[in-house]
């Protein structure tokens, strides 16, 4: 994280118009620069003065700058958290006064094991890759991290872009949750009651799982077109619907798995499962690869279509869309549409994919409401979408190394990616915390805000 | 500033006029240069200060409650209370003090009204009183006939003049010439953020026009005759609601021929909106026709009657034109993004897209930093161009324009009508609708006054102002012969006399 390069690339990549405005915003300040007295560097060669436009930029409070803040405030909160869940490092803060450096010790021993097993859950563990040189252990270990993190962003990604592609529209899904809920369950009952080829019963399941999403968004969709029904409340209630629906549907006959006397259905043919990219030791599948491919359809779609083009006049003026010719209830209902296709697609990965190969209540963890902090985190943009469920991927899988090497328990990883989000939708927080220079910070506000 | 005087702050959109009032006004803080007042320097931190200095500001969007009443939205910000620490407000007095100091200056409002059910010449008057009850010396009115019908901008001059009576010094920002030449005692003129100028009212139009664009402007629309053709826009016994399902329009027939300019001329609310929108596919018509050069067209969809070769200006760019976060180029194919050469299938093509942008931007002179700067940085002159560009760049048979000029200055208003006018004599049926006379005299071939969703009467351009004007107060044509016979013709003299006229007969209606 301290070599900036990479992290100045990831601003650039993001192809939306917003990026294009936002940078032009960046063009204004630099030429701005200048003009300030006692800043000009006549001496030196040119170059420098680039780089500190660059320095100057990344201390404004521009997206990415409040991003990155926001991540290391997360941190230390999360950090403070740990100390005070911990009685036997609290209780060196007794005697403080007396013997200040046992408080630190063990607080910091603490945090940096904790935040240190995050890491080499998530990306890269050291002693893996000793044990691998050594001969001691096979280069899958090296890449298990990778792979566990992977696996966790696929349906982040969808849940995430399906959200993000609904709030362009100006229509805030909650029920990204209930469109994966029935997409896993149209996936799942194509996986094992179709007796179908291999190939073409996976891709006759993938499509169930979108099918299904898109059917729970198309409700809210022509209601929201029709009947000006506000889609924030259809999605939540249709949200406990699938759910309910979902725990229904495992008990029934035909459905559950006949060996079993819990709730959970029979296993996915093993033909309609995703292909494990990597071998069989490591869980990353094929999803990830559906993921990126979403993510720059859905970049193309919001960017360079037609659709994306009236889409985006009508979250951003739906009057104006109006006079303009464009049928502001067709493009409701069909932004809700693609969204719950996306969400159906996530819901499709976590039956489909390595995670679970049955039905049982809770098989769609928390996707569906993860994306919507995926899509914030990530501004509603494609592929700042496909970054922010990077990283709350690398979050999760890192939090289960955390839990079992650490004993720092996985709902700090919650608190975390909650607290990340919470910063991020409060940028003027963040400016005043690091006395940020302005820049932009109202259109950081308005981009989270609009939807409501 | 001297006390009991009206200094008139006049410049183009975009000059600096607003930003020099919320400075003084305290919204602002100056980066250089101080303010004095008596000979003091003041430096205020926000509106608070500058209300306890005495000075009120009228702002050009209202600041408003719009479910208040009249007297909570006055009493807003300095709430009357007792009781103590019970802290109950004392609503009885406020609406005492409202009625008292409407009373006061002659501004009649009921205290008791809610703020949305009222029309927007009222709510100003609310505006105004609600300044003037925290006791202001200055009240700065920041383009506060913008929003007007020509009945309450002579009703609003009425009231300025007995402010200015009561020794309260106004501050009066605009961009209409003629108000400021009728009211003003000095004028400052203020170009990209200088002051370039002060004038006597007594300067004529066109020297104030040429200070403020900072050349010479043609105050008049050059014309030539029209050569009217075949009948294009025929509608008949038209019937529409409005959003309230109040009727709107009430049977109205007109027709507009190729190669002419329809003026609709009218109070605004008198139907004319619902009229356009009802022709544009945006508002159901309930009974009657409405056909483009032949072909029925009523129940098609936007999408279709823009199709069919109709160009629209809508009254209210900021909310039916534009999509502000949209780029220039993406706000010039707003309504035929997915026709080639622009779109093709479901795909986008943003290499023709930003070069027609820089075409059209040259051709309709849009000052914009870039194709790609947001529409919603530009002023409302280019704005507005932008619109006008939009529609005037493809061929048309019919070219609707609803307030094309409103809250633009006066070198895009010369643009604009002068582009209007080419429309017309290359043979596109024309329809203006404007609150503003000026305009709708000006640019029309044939005039139609339309009063309580009918059309009440159709005229030549160069019938006398006060008839029309009587007109749009909905006094028919026969009465307006009588009253012409009876009453001299003076020429400007007499304009503020239909005018005033006019406006009780609205707020008898009221």
């Amino acid at each position: 994280m301290s070599d900036p390069n990479p992290q100045s690339g990831s601003p650039d990549k993001e192809p939306a118009s917003e990026a294009q405005a936002a940078q032009t915003a960046l063009g204004n300040t630099e030429r701005a620069e200048p003009s300030t007295p006692g800043r000009s560097a006549p001496d030196s060669e040119p170059k420098p003065n680039l780089g500190r436009m660059f320095l100057d930029n990344l201390w404004a409070a521009n997206t990415f700058t409040v991003t990155l803040l926001s991540l290391v405030l997360a941190i230390v909160v999360g950090a403070v958290l740990m100390i005070i869940s911990d009685p036997e490092v609290l209780s060196t803060y007794s005697y403080i006064t007396s013997r200040p450096s046992d408080a630190l010790n063990s607080s910091w021993t603490l945090v940096s094991e904790a935040y240190a097993n995050l890491f080499k859950g998530s990306v890269f563990d050291p002693e893996a890759f000793s044990g691998w040189l050594n001969g001691d252990n096979g280069w899958q270990a090296v890449l298990a991290p990778i792979s566990e993190t992977l696996t966790y962003t696929a349906p982040l990604v969808f849940t995430g872009l399906a959200v993000a592609l609904a709030f362009r529209g100006g229509l805030f899904n909650i029920g990204a949750q209930g469109q994966a809920t029935v997409g896993v369950i149209l996936a799942a009952l194509a996986g094992f009651l179709l007796p179908l080829p291999p190939g073409l019963h996976l891709l006759v399941a993938v499509l169930a799982g979108a099918l299904g999403g898109a059917i729970w968004g198309f409700i809210p969709g022509i209601l929201k077109a029709r009947a000006g029904a506000h889609e924030v409340i259809n999605t939540i209630m249709l949200n406990y619907v699938a759910t309910y629906f979902l725990t229904w549907l495992i008990v029934q006959n035909g459905v559950q798995d006949p060996t079993r006397p819990d709730a959970i259905s029979q296993a996915v043919d093993t033909s309609a499962q995703l292909p494990r990219l990597l071998g069989d030791n490591l869980r990353v599948h094929a999803g990830i690869l559906i993921a990126v491919l979403a993510t720059w359809g859905v970049a193309w779609l919001l960017n360079r279509s037609t659709l994306g083009f009236e889409l985006r006049a009508v979250g951003a003026n739906p009057d104006a869309a109006r006079t303009a010719g464009i049928s502001v209830t067709r493009t409701y209902t069909l932004i809700m549409v693609f969204s719950g296709i996306l969400a159906g697609l996530g819901g499709s990965n976590m039956v489909l994919g390595s995670t679970a190969s049955a039905l049982t209540p809770l098989v769609v963890a928390q996707i569906g409401f993860d994306g919507i902090l995926v899509a914030l985190l990530g501004r509603v943009k494609p592929w700042g979408v496909l970054l922010a469920a990077l990283l709350f991927g690398a979050l999760q899988a890192g939090g289960n190394r955390m839990q079992s090497y650490s004993g720092i328990s996985l709902e700090l990883v919650t608190v975390l990616q909650a607290l990340i989000v919470i910063f991020i939708a409060a940028p003027a927080l963040v400016k005043a915390i690091f006395q940020l220079r302005a820049a932009r910070a109202a259109r950081l506000q308005t981009s989270l805000a609009k939807g409501w | 500033m001297e006390p009991g005087e009206i200094h008139a702050l006049l410049g183009e959109n975009g000059a600096g006029k607003s930003t020099l009032m919320n400075v003084l006004y305290g919204l602002y803080q100056p980066d250089e240069g101080e303010i004095l007042v008596d000979g003091k320097p003041l430096k205020l931190k926000g509106p608070s200060d500058a209300i306890a200095a005495g000075i009120g500001m009228v702002h050009q969007h209202f600041m408003l409650v719009p479910v208040f009443t009249v007297t909570e939205n006055i009493m807003l910000g300095a709430e009357q209370v007792r009781g103590g620490i019970a802290g109950f407000l004392d609503r009885r007095r406020a609406r005492r003090e409202v009625a008292e100091v409407s009373e006061r200056y002659n501004l009649r409002v009921d205290p008791d009204a809610v703020i949305e059910d009222l029309p927007v010449g009222i709510q100003q008057r609310v505006e105004i009183v609600k300044a003037l009850t925290r006791d202001v010396d200055l009240l700065i009115l920041d383009e506060p006939t913008a929003v007007l019908t020509p009945q309450e901008t002579e009703e609003l001059l009425t009231v300025m003049r007995s402010l200015r009576a009561a020794g309260k010094s106004i501050v009066f920002i605009t961009h209409k010439l003629g108000e400021v030449k009728a009211i003003a005692d000095r004028i400052t003129v203020i170009r990209r953020g200088k002051t370039v100028g002060t004038a006597s009212p007594e300067a004529s139009r066109d020297e104030l026009a040429a200070l403020m664009v900072g050349r010479n402007v043609r105050l008049t629309v050059d014309k030539g005759t029209a050569t009217p053709g075949e009948p294009m826009l025929e509608v008949a016994g038209l019937v529409v609601d409005d959003d309230r399902q109040v009727r709107a329009v009430d049977g109205v027939d007109l027709t507009v021929r190729a190669g002419e300019v329809l003026g609709v001329a009218g109070v605004q609310g008198n139907g004319q909106t619902e009229l356009i929108e009802a022709i544009m596919g945006l508002r159901p018509v309930l009974a009657g026709t409405v056909s483009l050069g032949g072909d029925r067209i009523d129940g098609w969809t936007t999408k279709k009657v823009l199709r069919a070769g109709v160009g629209y200006v809508p009254e209210d760019r900021s909310v039916d034109g534009l999509v502000k976060e949209f780029s220039v180029a993406e706000n010039l194919v707003l309504d035929i993004y997915d026709r080639p050469p622009f779109g093709a299938g479901l795909a986008l093509k943003p290499d023709a897209i930003a070069t027609s942008a820089k075409e059209r931007i040259e051709q309709f002179d849009v000052r914009t930093s870039s194709a790609d700067a947001a529409v919603g940085t530009l002023s409302g002159g280019n704005q507005q161009k932008v619109i006008v560009a939009r529609e005037l760049s493809r061929p048309l048979k019919l070219f609707i324009a609803a307030q094309p000029t409103r809250g633009v200055d006066v070198g895009s208003i010369e643009f604009i009508h002068s582009r209007i006018i080419r429309e017309r004599d290359i043979g596109t049926a024309v329809m203006v609708v404007s609150s503003e006379l000026d305009e709708v005299i000006g640019l029309a071939d044939r005039i139609a006054v339309m009063y309580r969703g009918r059309i009440i009467g159709i005229v030549g351009p160069d019938t006398p102002r006060e008839e029309i004007g009587l007109l749009m107060a909905g006094i028919s044509p026969d009465a307006v012969s009588e009253r012409a016979d009876a009453a001299p013709t003076g020429g400007a003299a007499t304009d503020g006399g239909p005018a005033s006229d006019a406006g009780s007969a609205s707020e008898d209606e009221a």
